[in-house]
């Protein structure tokens, strides 16, 4: 089993009538009615009916796209339930329109082994709205130094390895994880950074970090990890995604690294590709997060990589923290955002709305790719499949406002934003995963 | 002035002229008299809160409140209750509490007294935050400069050492520009921030760039900051190559420092004590302005609310608003 949810609730049968059905990977685009019945879809098209005993959903047009699929959050289970636990982190995710997340071990105790891992799934079964995948931690504790137990974590339900949060620093052991890897197929998800050319820096080093007086995390820091880490990957053969890509420089690296036959896929974070160093002037906590917020040419350049490909993920990096762990000066906050509940919403508006981005890019990138890269059941509109679906509204407009999230953490940088993109349904796993009301 | 003075950006050239013309004509000759005190700031209460080691700006804030005839509190990081767990927050609403006038704050972090205006109704006073800014060392320097050379535009001024971990420096270059003069980075490459460009000084490796300029502003090297590995070869390489003496200034060029200085550092002893440096009159001169920015951060706000008062109901809800704003974010 790899990717858990619980299985509580009735199994959706619906009709959902003038839907404007939206799967690139299916090649569909038209506007018609979707019946499911018990979780699947049992017919696509137009007069198709009310389901047996089912109601009717009157879409009106609204785009009904796979559900999505986020390659990297932070539910925060075990040990930091204060900020996020599996039940309001799935639920934070199926109001973004997630059907699937894949959970990051950095949590206290580290999921480094299979009781853990174990236990998390059993929570999962309990209390998951969408499906939860679960990562394993490369090394023990994330010391670095030590392998996890990557054969038992593999074998107790673990999709990938990664030590999330802190990056390898011995390419040894990082070249020890990928030959570990291979015995059970799994790719490992990285964090590239060199400590030592990112030591003590609070934001991007750039000319606002010198107006400001804050220690900067260069872009060479994740660009230099990023060269030698696909460098270990390409001479082992190696299945790897880098996460949360955020500088330039590493595109190139990735795309060469690709031409030597390297299987790789990575994701850029939604503040990533949206905002640059300028939003932290104000020394708003809600700006602070590991990689950074880099400069305007950073950005464009991952808005062109995801436009062209490079990037053939987006992943939220979902990362709670308590408000009073962000209600202090810029120094002493600690890095991390949520996104969940904003990133389908925020991209649209963005990037889809702008024309820099078609929305079948998007889409993909949230969905098949991630789904994909971390061999998770594939959303699909498609008669016989199970339903893993969200119908979104790109007409209403409406204002991103904290106090609203399903997460029980409010670090967005997002908040106040005029958006469109509102997820009103999700359908996870057959199973209605979120309503919003009056749908 | 606004309400609160965290940075040097906060104020107009016309604002920096007109308190240094205060503390020229109220307060400089303060301290020459027998009775050092005037009644100006009578039962006010000005909380002074260091959480950084200070000698010379917590002396200077304690001194210049007193000689005002506030109340003034000290509240040290290591006697308060920061050391219990208490976070910036809760300390500053607990001292809110007390209905202060003015809260004097060094910190070590960037932004702490922005963060702390958000938390309290008394004025705030910026007295150096992490490698920030130091907007009243900015206007001492302005002052001092002021005194000695009268006219400021087009002055040339050189500041030289350790620029990277300096916030004096962060704010000089800002207030210094405002007020007409050109300034010159002299440092090694190590200690000047990647993307300096946008600080909008010209940017020099060696202390031969001092021959074309009027002002030498020498800072402290703050090894302190350097980290395990250290930024620079060694100390020894530096001085031999940035530590300014008397041979490096010229007849008419004089030397300021914010202190404290280190002798053989970044300034010989020799130049530390001789008369071309304005050491002295810099930290005279930051009695006198600090008067002047709490005696005016005061009465301008007391100013503008009465303006407020005067345009009628309008500005009466604005100022509800605002108190109710501050409760509701406390």
């Amino acid at each position: 089993m790899k990717a858990t949810i619980a299985k509580k609730g009735t199994k959706a049968t619906m009709t959902i009538r003038d839907a404007h059905l939206f799967d690139p990977v299916q090649g569909l685009d038209t506007v018609t009615d979707v019946v499911l019945e018990k979780g699947m879809i049992a017919r696509i098209g137009k007069s198709a009916g009310g389901g047996k005993d089912g109601r009717v959903l009157k879409a009106d047009g609204r785009l009904l796209l796979p559900g999505f699929v986020d390659p990297h959050v932070h539910l925060r289970a075990p040990g930091r339930e204060d900020e996020e636990d599996i039940a309001s982190g799935t639920r934070a995710a199926a109001s973004g329109g997630y059907v699937a997340v894949c959970a990051m071990p950095n949590t206290d105790p580290v999921a480094d082994n299979a009781a853990v891992l174990q236990s998390l799934i059993e929570q999962a079964e309990a209390e998951a709205v969408v499906r939860v995948a679960f990562m394993g931690a490369i090394s023990h504790g994330l010391d670095g130094e030590r392998l996890s137990d990557m054969w038992d974590l593999a074998d107790a339900g673990a999709v990938a390895f990664t030590d999330d949060g802190s990056p390898v620093d011995s390419g040894g052991l990082l070249r020890a994880a990928f030959r570990a890897a291979e015995l059970v197929g799994l790719p490992l998800s990285l964090h590239c950074e060199d400590r030592t050319l990112s030591d003590r820096g609070h934001m991007n080093e750039g000319g606002v970090s010198a107006e400001l007086g804050l220690a900067g995390i260069p872009c060479v820091a994740e660009t230099a990890a990023v060269a030698r880490d696909l460098d270990i990957a390409v001479f082992e053969g190696a299945r790897v995604h880098v996460a949360h890509v955020s500088c330039a420089g590493s595109l190139g690296i990735i795309r060469a690294a690709r031409d030597r036959g390297a299987t790789i896929t990575c994701e850029a974070t939604p503040h990533h590709l949206l905002l640059s160093d300028e939003a932290v002037r104000g020394l708003d906590t809600g700006f602070k997060m590991n990689p950074p917020l880099r400069g305007e040419d950073d950005r464009r350049a991952l808005v062109a990589a995801l436009a062209g490909g490079t990037i053939d993920c987006i992943g939220t990096d979902h990362a709670p923290h308590a408000g009073q762990e962000k209600e202090v000066p810029f120094e002493e906050a600690p890095f991390g955002v949520i996104g969940l509940e904003t990133a389908f919403a925020m991209l649209y508006t963005e990037l889809v709305e702008d024309g820099d981005v078609p929305l079948e890019t998007l889409v993909t990138a949230m969905s098949a790719n991630p789904a994909r890269a971390f061999g998770l059941p594939l959303p699909a509109i498609a008669e016989g499949e199970e339903a893993n679906l969200c119908l979104v509204d790109t007409e209403q407009e409406f204002n991103i406002e904290p106090d609203r999230f399903r997460s029980k953490s409010r670090n967005t940088p997002f908040a106040g934003r005029r958006v469109k993109g509102q997820v009103r349904l999700t359908i996870a796993a057959g199973r209605v995963a979120f309503r919003e009301e009056n749908v | 002035m606004n309400k609160n003075l965290l940075s040097i950006n906060d104020l107009s050239r016309e604002e920096i002229e007109s308190i240094l013309v205060t503390a020229a004509k109220d307060f400089l000759e303060l301290p020459k008299r027998d009775i050092k005190k005037v009644p100006t700031l009578r039962g006010r209460t000005v909380i002074d809160l260091f959480y950084e080691k200070s000698t010379r700006t917590s002396t200077s804030f304690e001194l210049a409140g007193k000689r005002l005839s506030a109340d003034v509190i000290n509240v040290k990081a290591d006697s308060s209750a920061m050391g219990k767990g208490e976070s910036l927050k809760d300390t500053v609403l607990t001292l809110n509490a007390y209905g202060p006038d003015i809260i004097v704050i060094r910190h070590p972090h960037v932004g702490a007294p922005a963060f702390i205006a958000r938390y309290t109704d008394a004025h705030v006073i910026n007295a150096g935050d992490g490698k920030g800014g130091h907007p009243t060392q900015c206007l001492l320097d302005i002052f001092s400069l002021k005194q000695e050379y009268g006219e400021l535009d087009g002055l040339k001024v050189a500041m030289v050492g350790d620029i990277l971990h300096s916030r004096v420096a962060r704010s000089n270059i800002a207030g210094f520009r405002k007020m007409g003069m050109e300034v010159t980075l002299i440092a090694p490459p190590p200690l000047l921030p990647r993307g300096v460009e946008s600080l909008g000084a010209e940017v020099a490796y060696s202390l031969d760039a001092l021959a074309g300029v009027d002002v030498v502003y020498l800072l402290r090297m703050q090894k302190e900051r350097h980290g395990d590995s250290g930024m620079i070869p060694s100390l020894r390489e530096y001085i031999a190559r940035y530590c300014v003496g008397r041979r490096h200034i010229s007849g008419d060029q004089r030397v300021l420092h914010p202190g404290p200085i280190n002798r053989g550092v970044e300034i010989e002893a020799e130049l530390a004590d001789s008369g071309e440096n304005l050491i002295l009159q810099q930290v005279e001169a930051g009695l006198a302005v600090r008067m002047a920015i709490m005696y005016r951060i005061i009465v301008d706000s007391a100013a503008a609310s009465a303006e407020a008062l005067e345009a009628g109901a309008a500005g009466e809800d604005r100022a509800d608003a605002d108190i109710k704003n501050i409760r509701a974010v406390g």
